[in-house]
């Protein structure tokens, strides 16, 4: 987080300011140090989290609150294994009253091999939660129309995929992903897909107000170093967005002053 | 057999229980032995706000679902 502090580069999402840009989820690891000291090493200040049954026959099994503090990170409950409206309502009830607050993240999946975003689903879970006063970032298709009316709806940050979830094929439908945030008034995530650093560089470079990242560094050989890639990853992305990238042109132009040459 | 003696059965996360007649859900979870930080009780598709737990009551076939947060993306 440090190198962030100063840069008054902040996002914002629902009226909380964010200095990192990379978001993290929390799912995957072998197990929970491994988790605390890769979300430690990626400088997230938000972690997605999933709501499950307390497991009533082990009673002193590890619990990820010991190991990621709500207190020090901002906890995004998901709808992760909703596959309907109905489920992930119920389920993000739960969250808000276990963890106290409104800011959620909606998913509702089709089956696989895809996890494709069901998107009636999802327009009809928004509404729901919207209405029940829940702040939603929406994990969405990559799709404008759509993106569109989920912020007309309501939603505080759209996010589309980049590719199918834990695939780590990187964003594949960029076109797609600039018109979604250059039309948006609200935060544009790419949420799904990042395989390493570079896809999460070119997500920024693109635009996005920060990246979500789970499998690429939870599954990666080594996460805490693919954690410290990612936040180095996301860091140059918004830095050369910020800068404004020089435009591409199909012939050569020369780095050094062709006048004052020997003869 | 009186029925106030008679156990209250009941399934908490789809497991069947018998608890105590008249027990809170602040009793079934301090005999649960659960951390309560962070954690959410849904009775019969109802939230149980954390500030009811001592008053209400469970009734034979109450589903109580305990959930709480772990990892995911």
């Amino acid at each position: 987080m440090d190198s962030y502090v100063g840069t008054g580069d902040e996002w914002t999402v629902a009226g909380r300011k964010f200095a990192s840009r990379l978001v993290v989820g929390t799912g995957k690891y072998k197990d929970l140090p491994t988790t605390a000291a890769a979300i430690e090493a990626s400088g997230a200040e938000m972690v997605t989290v999933a709501v499950r049954r307390v497991n009533l026959s082990d009673r002193n099994a590890p619990m990820l609150q010991d190991y990621v503090s709500p207190q020090r990170y901002t906890y995004l409950p998901n709808t992760a294994g909703c596959f309907t409206a109905d489920e992930a309502v119920r389920t993000l009830r739960l969250a808000r009253e276990a963890g106290g607050w409104n800011l959620v993240k909606l998913e509702v999946l089709g089956p696989a091999p895809t996890l494709y975003p069901d998107m009636p689903a999802t327009f009809e879970a928004a509404k729901a939660l919207i209405k029940d006063g829940f702040e939603v970032m929406v994990y969405c298709s990559d799709d404008p129309i759509a993106a569109k009316r989920l912020e007309e709806m309501g939603c505080v940050a759209i996010m589309p995929l980049g590719a199918p979830i834990g695939s780590g094929l990187g964003v594949q439908n960029p076109l797609m992903i600039q018109m979604i945030i250059e039309q948006a008034k609200v935060p544009v995530l790419v949420d799904a897909g990042v395989g390493t650093a570079y896809d999460a560089t070119f997500a920024m470079e693109l635009g996005c107000a920060a990246v979500l990242v789970n499998s690429a560094i939870a599954m990666a050989d080594d996460p805490v170093l693919m954690a410290r890639a990612m936040k180095a990853g996301v860091e140059a992305g918004r830095l050369a967005f910020r800068a404004g990238r020089i435009p591409r042109r199909g012939f050569a132009s020369a780095s050094s002053p062709m006048t004052g040459l020997i003869h | 057999m009186s029925v106030t003696s008679e156990a209250t059965r009941i399934t908490v996360n789809g497991e069947p229980l018998a608890v105590a007649p008249g027990m809170s859900v602040a009793g079934l979870i301090a005999q649960l032995g659960l951390d309560t930080r962070k954690m959410a009780v849904e009775r019969n598709l109802e939230i149980v706000p954390r500030s009811t737990y001592a008053d209400v009551r469970l009734t034979p076939g109450d589903a109580l679902e305990i959930v709480h947060f772990i990892g995911g993306g």
